[in-house]
């Protein structure tokens, strides 16, 4: 079976044993929505008090914070293998029994769970970006969705590179350390707001150390056309190099794993 | 006090003490908050400074909000965003039914293991937020970014006596959660609904004096203003000493409602409770 095939199994099984308690799942989705559409209230109220941040616009915000919420959304719906690893793997040994497959840990950690509930984090960043481009008054043509789409995928690449690195720090740790959350929930928090109101040394941070900065401020700022440079459109590629970096620590992490033995 | 008062209270007492013990034991979860805490008030106030630098006209100050939003991640824990993870699982488990068995009252000994958990927290994690915001930034040059002191002797006292009623009105909303936990057996639908509500309508997410106008009546009037918005306008000098006297009056007036309207939900739950498990 090749590999393709298989993950569609594994993700196939994660829906079917999902889908058995369809009361669960709404109301921890509708929560998530709940919990999560609060930052979007926040940021409502303080363009309703101040009117404009930077010289941008509540609707050129809400774009901005549409694009990084609906990434994070999924690459947190697929990536909870990594997101589980040290409880799950490492403190419980199984991570032994997916080294024996003769399958990649990876694709095994990958086909875990596709997580269903977070379609209410991914409809409240729908629900934002709608507001936004609705507000901004954006010219739809098929190459501004080209661009968002590749910030999309720039996203997805950059969170689940954030989420494999917390993974791997657990093959040392043992447990699934909260610190990595800084970066991934801390990481929105900030990539939701335009690059210009931060300091210079946070901004270069948001985009050469843990580029969020280039997988949503720049080609948002493509698609508002408020830069006229085109280069900056491809500023998401930053998002799949993280992520290839990312894939190389976890290589050297699984290197070094040695089992709990439990 | 007459003795027999006192010993009507001694167990209530020594399951804060206790309690208290427990929870200082998490300092590992400390230092990683503390990392988040740190991270997300940077962000917050630099946002802020670039909201307040667009436009003037605010019901607030710039630095007056800085502190606020500071005050807001040391005190962070104290915000009831969920009961009891130890009531919770006593109620998956059914375990529920020997808290009936105790000689005590079950909310006020509910009510006390709030007391404990919404000061352990916040004491573990207020003094090292407060020194980084009101003492390292300063010494690192960031002055404009850091927490100032009271706005007086006045609101230092009325602060203080703020904070007091924060933690007896967060334990009563985190009780109120307890008894409605058990009344739907689970601890999540409660938490789905409170934690958003309160995370909003405390200040916690936005300082409320920066909400918009019209809504400034309703949410001076709601009981979630007094977890957090109440000491913070006080310690600013945000709100001037007469309308603090008053918003302290308004905390203390939420305590008793919340705390009769837990009672009405325990004592109904409790007279036909239904235990899982087995």
């Amino acid at each position: 079976m090749n590999t393709l095939r298989l993950y569609g199994r594994y993700i196939a099984t994660s829906i079917r044993s999902q889908r058995q308690y369809p009361a669960s799942l709404i109301t921890t989705s509708i929560g998530a929505f709940a919990a999560t559409i609060t930052d979007f209230v926040g940021i409502w109220a303080l363009f309703a008090r101040f009117r404009r941040l930077e010289g941008w616009a509540f609707g050129e915000v809400a774009l901005l914070y549409g694009v990084v919420s609906v990434s994070f959304a999924l690459a947190d719906s697929l990536t909870r293998g990594f997101d589980v690893f040290g409880e799950q793997f490492v403190k419980t040994g199984d991570f032994d029994r997916v080294l024996v497959r003769p399958r990649s840990a990876v694709l095994q950690l990958l086909g875990y769970e596709l997580r269903l509930t977070r379609i209410g984090r991914l409809a409240q960043g729908a629900f934002a970006w709608g507001v936004g481009a609705h507000l901004s008054g954006v010219e739809w043509s098929p190459a501004s969705w080209a661009v968002l789409a590749f910030a999309v995928a720039g996203g997805i690449a950059l969170f689940s590179g954030i989420l494999m690195v917390q993974a791997t720090l657990a093959f040392w740790t043992v447990e699934s350390l909260e610190v990595a959350n800084t970066l991934t929930y801390g990481g929105i928090e900030a990539g939701q707001y335009p690059l210009d109101v931060y300091a210079r040394w946070f901004r270069n941070f948001l985009v050469f150390v843990v580029p969020i900065g280039c997988i949503s401020y720049f080609p948002v700022s493509v698609v508002l056309g408020r830069v006229n440079a085109l280069p900056y459109a491809f500023a998401p590629a930053f998002g799949f190099v993280f992520l290839g970096i990312a894939l190389r620590i976890w290589t050297f992490g699984v290197r070094h794993y040695t089992s709990t033995g439990s | 006090m007459s003795g027999r008062g006192s010993h009507a209270l001694t167990p209530y007492v020594a399951v804060v003490r206790a309690r208290f013990g427990v929870l200082l034991q998490y300092r590992a979860a400390a230092i990683a908050g503390f990392v988040t805490q740190c991270w997300w008030g940077g962000i917050k106030v630099m946002v802020l400074t670039a909201f307040f630098a667009a436009s003037a006209g605010a019901p607030m100050t710039l630095p007056q909000a800085i502190d606020y939003v500071w005050l807001g991640q040391a005190l962070f824990t104290m915000l009831p965003w969920s009961g009891d993870p130890d009531v919770a699982r006593m109620v998956r488990t059914g375990d529920v039914a020997y808290e009936r068995l105790r000689p005590l009252d079950t909310y006020a000994f509910w009510y006390s293991r709030a007391v404990a958990r919404r000061t352990a927290n916040p004491a573990l994690r207020a003094l090292p937020m407060l020194l980084t915001a009101g003492v390292l930034l300063r010494v690192v040059g960031w002055s404009a970014y850091a927490l100032r002191a009271p706005a007086g002797v006045a609101a230092s006292l009325l602060f203080v006596a703020s904070i007091a009623l924060v933690i007896a009105l967060s334990a009563a909303v985190s009780a109120l959660i307890d008894a409605l936990t058990v009344a739907t057996l689970s601890d999540r639908g409660v938490t789905v609904l409170v934690s958003p509500l309160v995370i909003v309508l405390s200040g916690s997410l936005v300082p409320l004096p920066l909400f918009p106008d019209w809504l400034q009546p309703i949410l001076r009037n709601q009981p979630f203003a007094g977890l957090m918005d109440t000491p913070f306008r006080i310690y600013t000098g945000n709100l001037a000493a007469g309308g603090a006297v008053f918003a302290l009056a308004r905390q203390a007036i939420w305590v008793v409602v919340l705390v009769l309207l837990g009672r009405v939900v325990m004592a109904r739950v409790m007279s036909r409770l239904q235990t899982q498990g087995g």
